[in-house]
């Protein structure tokens, strides 16, 4: 591999890493972090359908309100 | 190093122009060694982080709360649950005593007892799968104690929810262009809620896109209703604010979170993160000049129109969020703990969160700090005081000793768009001048600084309904938890009734003080703005009181002065700041002061007094003065209980030979690994390079 392509490489990685992050802090990331909790502690059980899960995901906010300050 | 010289310059530059970036600089150098050496200090030594201690996410990670997280996404979902509206406010008000006791106040404040307070209930909450503080103090201090901090938590939320929809309102009475852009975000919220509902689900980055940009062109669409036929429409008066605010809330509260709760928290989290990016960037790049004094004679005489009080204890009430606060102890009991991956990062969460609220706190002093002083108290003096016109405005700032044309005046208001400035306290409204100084310097120039002035009264707006919607909604819960203690009904927080009549009495209790804030002859936020101080001090009176039980019983009283020197001070100001507010004999300062003298002159026949204009006002003076004095008094009240139970807990752990059990979850082991830091450190990269590979053989051998 080249320098020039071993940099591009680096820099995707780093850019798909931090977007990855950005996703995960908007909350957009719920639904694969449900999937990857399923698969590794119930592996083999169904799962909830995508938009069931985001329906609930919000829902469930609606007893759980949560504290933010000033 | 550059810490040092940048405080030296600060304390050198007497008399001389200084530039904001040095503040700017000092702070950042100081919180830089504080988290190196202190932070560090309190975590392995004090608390003594166990990293091979599983953390409740790992324990009892079920998908939802409990969910081990990235130590980056929790930081900024930890920031943006803790910081809002509140350090914005504070350090404004605090101006009127000259940048230096705000300055060293956030930044002494931030390091010695803010951060560490956050951090050590974050750290405690954890080891007990994420109780409140309310719950803690309960088990670990005693009944007592308990039902003083569930009492101390719903009245500070609802002074709270008054002080900063007040706020709000000072912001928005008579001006079409903020108002309309504010009432723009309603629609906006429905409109976000019902996408990412029924049309994109899951797709939140690109629904919050959607909503910054309509967000933005709400903003500019305000320029352009305050210049046509709708104007009038627009044109609010501070009651019918009111009346709209306590609508909205109680509306809010009760709607689903999903149709505007969920995507104003979106929308809030992104314009949170993005404005102080830009703001910290725009200091540095615009290099301002502070206008203020390093210290003016409010100070020291106590006299400051914007608040009463001398520079002890009102500077350490006033801010609170940046420096020390209470309600910081909510959240690091909260979602926070049952998220956080390993035990030593609660020093980069808990500490480093409140550091960069500090930060923030710091901007905001900054921004009201170059603001010409004749304009800053011609906006923060109570309205009646300044009267109706500019002159009369130019007139009263010249009284305490400042100067300010109408002209300069008119000059100011023009350039924002805005009908006039005189006499818009609550904070926002300064902070938004200074915010466009700011930003028009290096975006746009002068043509931009109606719409960045908007802009940052829009941002501040939005934080505080948003604060609105989830306080009315937590105090709600609350309310309902307690009554169905008693009344098993009540506290199904599904049934209607119960969700109506609960989420009425929360709306009915902020808005009373609002409404009273709003009418009030002697300016509201001025009244209300120290009290508010109180209940956030108390508060963190409380968490503390909690900490240092907690070291104490877990038989680490040599460290115990970590928690107990910084509830010493709190315990100190807060009780010194109602003592005074309860007995001081000058009415300025003492709340019933204020109501034997207004008293005695409605009985003397006399049917004005000071800015109260009528013996109605005056009346009203009475009765608000009643209330607030009151409260005061019921503020300390509660302080004492919790600190006399607590020291009962602490005695009775040394005499039983220095520990008693706590109720500490058992030890469990990780099998996690993640860096401590917000950077991996290389040492840390290394390992998970190595922990990578050996996944890699592990899922790889059977095949």
């Amino acid at each position: 591999m080249t320098r020039a392509s071993v940099l591009t490489e680096t820099l995707r990685t780093r850019f798909r890493n931090a977007w990855r992050l950005f996703r995960e802090f908007s909350g957009e990331r719920a639904y694969e972090i449900y999937l990857e909790h399923r698969r590794r502690h119930h592996p083999g059980e169904p799962v909830m359908s995508e938009r069931e899960f985001w329906r609930r995901h919000i829902d469930a906010r609606d007893t759980d309100p949560r504290s933010t300050c000033c | 190093m550059l810490g040092a010289i940048a405080w030296a310059i600060i304390a050198l530059i007497r008399g001389e122009e200084v530039s904001a970036a040095w503040l700017v600089f000092a702070a950042v150098a100081s919180y830089a060694i504080a988290y190196r050496f202190y932070a560090r200090f309190i975590a392995y030594r004090v608390l003594k982080v166990d990293d091979t201690r599983a953390t409740p996410a790992e324990r009892l990670d079920n998908g939802v709360d409990y969910h081990p997280t990235d130590r980056r996404v929790l930081f900024g979902h930890h920031f943006a649950a803790i910081a809002g509206a509140g350090p914005l406010v504070g350090p404004v008000l605090a101006a009127q005593m000259g940048y230096l006791p705000g300055t060293i106040w956030i930044i002494v404040g931030v390091i010695f007892a803010g951060a560490v307070q956050d951090m050590v209930v974050l750290f405690f909450s954890m080891r007990r799968s994420g109780r409140s503080l309310g719950q803690m103090a309960r088990e670990e201090i005693g009944p007592v104690g308990g039902a003083a901090a569930l009492i101390a938590v719903l009245a500070i939320m609802i002074i709270l929810l008054a002080v900063l929809a007040l706020v709000v309102v000072n912001a928005l009475k008579g001006s079409p262009w903020g108002t309309f852009s504010i009432a723009m975000t309603i629609p906006i919220a429905l409109f976000m809620g019902f996408y990412l509902r029924y049309l994109r689900p899951g797709r939140v980055v690109e629904t919050s896109v959607i909503g910054v940009a309509l967000l933005l062109l709400a903003i500019v669409g305000g320029g352009w209703v305050a210049e046509s036929g709708l104007a009038d429409t627009f044109t609010l008066s501070g009651e019918a604010l009111v009346v709209s605010l306590v609508i909205y809330g109680f509306v809010a509260s009760v709607l689903p979170v999903w149709m505007l709760l969920a995507p104003r928290d979106y929308l809030s989290a992104f314009m949170k993160v993005g404005v102080v990016v830009l703001l910290a960037v725009s200091i540095l790049l615009a290099w301002p000049t502070l206008q203020t004094e390093a210290f003016t004679d409010f100070a020291f005489n106590g006299q400051g129109p914007v608040f009463a009080g001398s520079l002890f204890p009102f500077v350490f009430i006033i801010i609170a969020c940046g420096a020390l606060s209470g309600f910081h102890a909510l959240v690091s009991s909260g979602t926070t703990p049952k998220m956080i991956m390993k035990e030593s990062q609660v020093r980069v969460i808990g500490y480093g969160g409140m550091l960069t609220e500090s930060f923030v706190a710091v901007m905001a002093l900054v921004a009201a700090c170059i603001i010409d002083p004749g304009l800053y108290f011609a906006m923060n003096m109570p309205g009646t005081v300044l009267g109706d016109t500019l002159e009369s405005a130019s007139a009263a700032v010249a009284q305490i000793g400042f100067t300010i044309t109408p002209d300069q005046l008119a000059e100011a208001a023009r350039a924002v768009e805005e009908e006039t400035l005189v006499g818009r306290s609550g904070g926002a409204p300064t902070l938004a001048v200074g915010i466009s100084y700011i930003l028009s310097d290096i975006f746009g120039g002068d043509a931009f600084q109606a719409f960045w002035y908007h802009f940052a009264i829009m941002f501040e707006a939005l934080f505080i309904l948003t604060t609105v919607d989830a306080g009315t909604r937590v105090g709600r819960f609350m309310l309902q938890d307690t009554v169905g203690n008693v009344w098993k009904k009540a506290g199904d927080v599904s049934w209607k009734p119960g969700i109506y009549v609960s989420s009425a009495i929360i709306v009915g209790a902020w808005g009373y003080f609002l409404w009273a804030g709003v009418r009030d002859p002697l300016g509201g936020i001025n009244q209300l703005f120290p009290l508010f101080g109180i209940a956030n001090q108390l508060l963190a009176a409380i968490a503390l009181a909690v900490c240092t039980t907690l070291l104490i019983k877990s038989g680490r009283a040599k460290w115990a002065w970590v928690t107990l020197v910084p509830l010493a001070w709190d315990a100190v100001v807060t009780l010194t700041a109602s003592w005074q507010k309860v007995f001081s004999s000058d009415p300025a300062v003492g709340f019933f002061a204020q109501r034997e003298q207004f008293q005695n002159a409605l009985e003397a026949g006399k049917t004005s007094l000071g800015t109260a204009k009528t013996p109605e006002q005056m009346e009203q003076v009475v009765f608000n003065t009643t209330v607030d004095g009151v409260l005061a008094a019921l503020f300390a009240i509660l302080v004492v209980v919790i600190l006399v139970d607590a020291a009962r807990v602490w005695i009775k752990a040394l005499r039983s030979g220095g520990t008693l059990p706590t109720h500490e979850d058992p030890y469990v082991e990780s099998k996690l690994w993640a860096p401590s830091g917000l950077i991996a450190t290389a040492e840390e990269r290394r390992i998970m390079k190595e922990r990578e590979t050996k996944e890699h053989e592990a899922a790889g051998a059977p095949s």
